[in-house]
């Protein structure tokens, strides 16, 4: 079983590996979209540290879901999707050994890109060491959460534009509990309860995600 | 081994057939025929257990599929339309990976040897994209070979096969099904399994 999952990551990321322009894609946009802030909205270093939490966390957002599209999508045209769901194992493991994939290539790069953009905002080290934090207990959450609707959408045209619409709101605790630890610390107010709130929802999303995106899944090759 | 009784199957409002059954045992073949359209894939689809029939049911070893769905998954191999192989992974990644999945291990010879007798053993190292149609189907039929399934069910095996493939896939299902195994297939082109008559059975007509 765990050897059937570590296989599914495995291979992800080595597909991902073959096809970095695919992969880097999403990070840039990253990068981009939180750089245009400072541009956009002035040097005032004020304002930046406020706007800076949620901006970092809003992109982030955006860039998982720019990437979501295509995780069961290649496969699903290829027929190696077919392949995966007729394995012997439960397709609840095959859905989140993508999504843990899905972290790894696109969540994690996030985390480390993130300190360096959160310097343009002019954030202290503690409320940089506290997105990180943020980021790295969020991310897996946006990639649990989006198998389900990569999967409702696998096979549909339009599907992207469908899949934002769909997940995009089951997003929201995760961008208010994240960016919310962050400005927690630049207020002193603390950020426990916010933590403590987002890792609860990511043991939510680790026990449902997967097998919800299993059965949307079979729904959709079918 | 493998039963189906009452088997319907509709496509957006539309019956393309019902009352479908059969069955199978070690060493036997079935044949389904029909037109364009008539629905041979989507009975395909249902005996591997990717789609749900509209009506009756198919069992394995006297389960429902979708109880045995472990144990089915062990012992069936599907070769569908689209041949299951990435582009971007050479034809001996893609058997192996396969193979992984499958919850098996299958060594480098042993992936040479299947890659050799379906004629690939020259484009091992090339990923799967530069090769021909006809080529990643050969890789397909590699990864079937290397399954060590009880039962096959193929869907077209020999589209866009030349003359020594289409000789090639006859000789596979025959030794398969000489050995024991079990095939369930779809094709427009005369087979020639000699010394075996395959079960036909006719959908949507």
């Amino acid at each position: 079983m765990l050897k059937f999952l570590f296989t599914v990551i495995r291979r992800d990321v080595l597909l991902a590996g073959r096809r970095r322009g695919d992969w880097l894609t999403a990070q840039f946009f990253f990068v981009m979209v939180v750089s245009l802030f400072p541009l956009g909205v002035g040097p005032e270093p004020g304002m930046l540290r406020i706007i800076g939490p949620g901006v970092v966390w809003v992109a982030a957002l955006l860039a998982s879901l720019l990437s979501l599209e295509r995780m069961f999508a290649d496969d699903y045209r290829d027929g190696t999707l077919e392949h995966m769901l007729l394995s012997p194992y439960p397709n609840t493991l095959l859905t989140l050994g993508k999504a843990i994939a899905h972290w790894i290539i696109n969540g994690i790069p996030l985390l480390l890109i993130a300190p360096l953009l959160g310097i343009q905002f002019n954030l202290p080290t503690e409320a940089l060491r506290m997105l990180v934090l943020s980021l790295a207990i969020g991310t897996p959450i946006l990639s649990l959460l989006g198998s389900i609707g990569a999967a409702l959408t696998l096979g549909l045209r339009g599907g992207g534009a469908l899949v934002t619409l769909l997940i995009l709101p089951l997003y929201v605790p995760a961008l208010i509990f994240g960016a919310g630890a962050v400005e927690g610390v630049l207020s002193g107010t603390g950020s426990e309860a916010h933590l403590s709130l987002l890792g609860a929802f990511l043991m939510v999303s680790l026990l449902l995600a997967p097998w919800v995106s299993a059965m949307a899944l079979k729904v959709s090759v079918e | 081994m493998l039963s189906a009784h009452g088997l319907a199957c509709e496509r957006g409002e539309r019956l393309l057939f019902k009352n479908v059954g059969f069955e199978l045992g070690r060493g036997e073949v079935l044949w389904v025929r029909g037109g364009n359209g008539h629905g041979k894939t989507s009975l395909l689809r249902i005996l591997c257990g990717l789609s749900v029939p509209a009506a009756g049911w198919v069992n394995w070893r006297n389960l429902p599929i979708r109880t045995a769905h472990g144990q089915y998954g062990r012992e069936m191999a599907y070769v569908g339309h689209a041949n299951g192989i990435k582009d971007d992974l050479t034809p001996m990644e893609n058997l192996r990976i396969a193979a992984a999945l499958d919850g098996r291990v299958l060594d480098g010879a042993a992936a040479m040897a299947a890659l050799d007798q379906v004629g690939l053993s020259r484009c091992v190292d090339l990923p799967a994209r530069v090769l021909s149609f006809g080529q990643r189907r050969r890789v397909a039929l590699a990864s079937l070979m290397t399954a060590g399934a009880l039962l096959w069910i193929l869907d077209e095996p020999l589209t866009g096969l030349d003359v020594d493939g289409v000789v090639m896939v006859e000789r596979m299902i025959r030794d398969h099904v000489v050995a024991g195994g079990m095939a369930v297939m779809t094709t427009h082109q005369p087979l020639a399994l000699d010394g075996l008559t395959p079960q036909t059975l006719s959908v949507g007509e």
